[in-house]
């Protein structure tokens, strides 16, 4: 198992009160697995996502990564799991605006200190298997909106990680770069058998996932356990 | 890709917005360094001027200023030659080789200059630039000068006269020489009158540079003052001086402003001083706004970065490194702004200072560093708190939450 989270609980404050985004959740995720997350907004979909990247702390609940507890209350602790074995891929590209693609890779490679020719050959690897090895020098603003989710997509995958977040990447695009986009994420999935985790509000994004996740106020409802439910009740009935 | 060129391609990124953030830093590091430069050189000034006046006591109209005097304003008050007789009569003891002169501003072929008459064998060739330039005369000592093998308290009390400036000779300062293109034995026309250049004094670094020597007579004939003077010189023995021989002399020269060195000396040290304490001041004043600008500057630039700091934080980048990249943008405005505050200063003293204070004011390289300290001082400081905030911002605030 690639991550195990038990009892799980971020509590916001607001000014009527407390509210659970994310409510006392348990869930595992499986090494190699393409898991999307789908549910009403304000369901607590991003919370969890940022929760497994090691962006947000929770209010309790604890997490395993291969079977190592993550304390998910020191800063430096969780930078180091983000760079070490987390990629993540935005609906916003996240892209730095003054930086060229190749350099946008970069950034990502320089948390780690290794040799800098090698950065620059993997960054320059990365940016022809997602098809923009012509495109290094141009800025994100020069880039169509599929070609800056693929830069993203190059860096998430800058480090090697074992697990790929992914906030509704397609989420900016229209149907035909989606599909693109998605493909891509298949791929990643399947011939590097990286973890794929997926928000997305999309019905066809989320057939991409191999688990299937949907939550409501904070609560895990597993798909499949939903369906195969229905179906007993179709059939006894 | 290091955190270093992270940080200078963002600030090339948003240059003009750099501009306007080292602004207030650069005006006040230009400030200070002018002023410095300025007093520097009016510190040095005043004691070329005190040496090359030789004389230790100076007397003047009663409205004029010694400003009025060195500088040779062309309404500058005079007062009639004849008060020369009055002291040599008073048989004042105390009181050797009366210097009178008449000083005015004129212009010669478009070069403005100060034509400066002196009384042969009366003017105290005391300067000692002008020995070492040939201009020997019979030795002059004051009255109540020590004889024999013993050493003068004051080196002031024996000098050289001048022997002999005929009518229509005269000599030239070297600033002179050089703008105009003259040398001695040429010709000046002054007013329509020709004068024969019979020496070119060497370089003082002074006013004196830019002044024209000539008779007194002659000179007052041209300006057509009669016998109006602008000063008498005198070489007082200072023993005299301090048993009050300024209070005897004023009974006899009455609308007159008697002065010694000391106190022309003291005056300039006292503006001097206001000037170093007027630097304080800026520098104080520099320190907070300068802080405050540069902190505000990269406060607005850390909110302006938020999301962007957000990406590099979600990507595992610690805090340290957020304080980093920020504090090394605040050491590269603080070089910048202490060098280019150092250039326009210089620059601003180099170009005002003749103009407004008659000194010609060289680069004071030493101030660089003292500039550039100064400005990351200031710009380090002022950048404390906002990479603080920096450093708090989360790492998903490049996302929206749901």
């Amino acid at each position: 198992m690639l991550i195990q989270i038990k009892n799980l609980t971020k509590t916001y404050q607001r000014h009527d009160g407390a509210i659970n985004a994310v409510d006392n959740l348990s869930l595992d995720i499986p090494k190699g697995s393409f898991v999307t997350i789908t549910g009403p907004s304000g369901s607590g979909k991003t919370t969890l996502l940022l929760i497994l990247g090691g962006l947000l702390h929770p209010t309790s609940g604890t997490m395993e990564y291969n079977g190592k507890e993550i304390n998910l209350q020191r800063e430096n602790e969780l930078a180091n799991f983000r760079s070490n074995h987390v990629g993540f891929i935005m609906q916003s590209f996240a892209l730095v605006p003054y930086l060229t693609a190749l350099e946008n890779i970069l950034i990502a490679l320089n948390v780690k200190n290794s040799n800098k020719s090698e950065h620059r050959n993997r960054a320059l690897e990365l940016l022809k298997w997602v098809g923009l090895g012509d495109r290094t020098t141009h800025y994100p603003k020069e880039l169509s909106a599929g070609q800056q989710q693929r830069v993203a997509i190059a860096r998430a995958l800058a480090n090697n990680p074992d697990l790929l977040l992914a906030d509704e990447p397609t989420g900016n695009l229209d149907p035909g770069l989606s599909e693109e986009i998605l493909g891509v994420l298949k791929d990643i999935n399947q011939k590097q058998y990286t973890t794929v985790v997926m928000v997305t509000h999309s019905p066809m994004a989320a057939e991409y996932g191999n688990k299937k996740i949907q939550l409501k106020n904070g609560k895990l409802q597993d798909l499949d356990q939903i369906r195969i439910e229905e179906n007993i009740k179709v059939l006894i009935n | 890709m290091r955190l270093t060129d992270l940080t200078l391609k963002e600030l090339w990124h948003r240059k003009s917005q750099l501009v306007s953030g080292l602004l207030a830093i650069t005006l006040g590091i230009g400030v200070i360094v002018g002023i410095r430069s300025i007093s520097v050189v009016s510190e040095k000034a005043v004691a070329i001027n005190l040496d090359n006046l030789g004389a230790n006591i100076l007397i003047l109209p009663q409205a004029a200023s010694v400003d009025n005097y060195y500088t040779a304003d062309i309404d500058a008050p005079t007062f009639p030659e004849s008060y020369v007789e009055k002291l040599v009569t008073s048989t004042l003891p105390g009181v050797d080789n009366l210097s009178p002169k008449l000083t005015r501003r004129v212009e010669v072929n478009g070069q403005k200059i100060v034509l400066t008459g002196i009384l042969p064998k009366s003017e105290i060739a005391s300067k000692p630039i002008w020995q070492q330039g040939g201009i020997v005369g019979e030795q002059v000592a004051a009255s109540c000068a020590p004889t024999g093998p013993k050493k003068y308290a004051d080196e002031k009390l024996q000098r050289k006269g001048i022997e002999t400036l005929e009518g229509n000779d005269c000599f030239i300062g070297s600033s002179i020489a050089q703008r105009l293109k003259l040398e001695e034995g040429n010709k000046l026309t002054i007013e329509k009158s020709d004068f024969k250049i019979v020496k070119v004094l060497p370089e003082t670094g002074t006013i004196d540079d830019d002044r024209v020597f000539a008779n007194l007579q002659t000179v007052q004939e041209l300006l057509g003052t009669g016998d109006q003077i602008s000063a008498i010189e005198i070489m007082g023995c200072c023993s005299e001086i301090s048993d009050g021989l300024l209070g005897k002399m004023r009974n006899i020269l009455p609308d007159t402003r008697i002065t010694t060195i000391g106190q022309i000396v003291s005056t300039q040290i006292e503006t001097n001083n206001l000037m170093n304490r007027l630097s304080l001041v800026f520098l104080i004043i520099i320190l907070f706004v300068g802080g405050i600008s540069i902190g505000n500057y990269i406060w607005a630039n850390v909110n302006e970065r938020r999301k962007e700091i957000g990406i590099l934080r979600m990507i595992g980048y610690h805090k340290r490194h957020i304080y980093n990249i920020l504090i090394f943008k605040a050491l590269i405005m603080g070089v910048t702004g202490g060098i280019a505050g150092y250039i326009l200063g210089t620059i601003g003293a180099v170009w005002l200072g003749p103009q407004f204070a008659g000194l010609a004011v060289s680069p004071i390289y030493l101030l660089l560093p003292v500039s550039i300290a100064i400005s990351i001082i200031i710009s380090v400081t002022g950048s404390i708190i906002p990479a603080y905030m920096a450093g708090r911002i989360e790492p998903f605030s490049n996302m929206q939450e749901d």
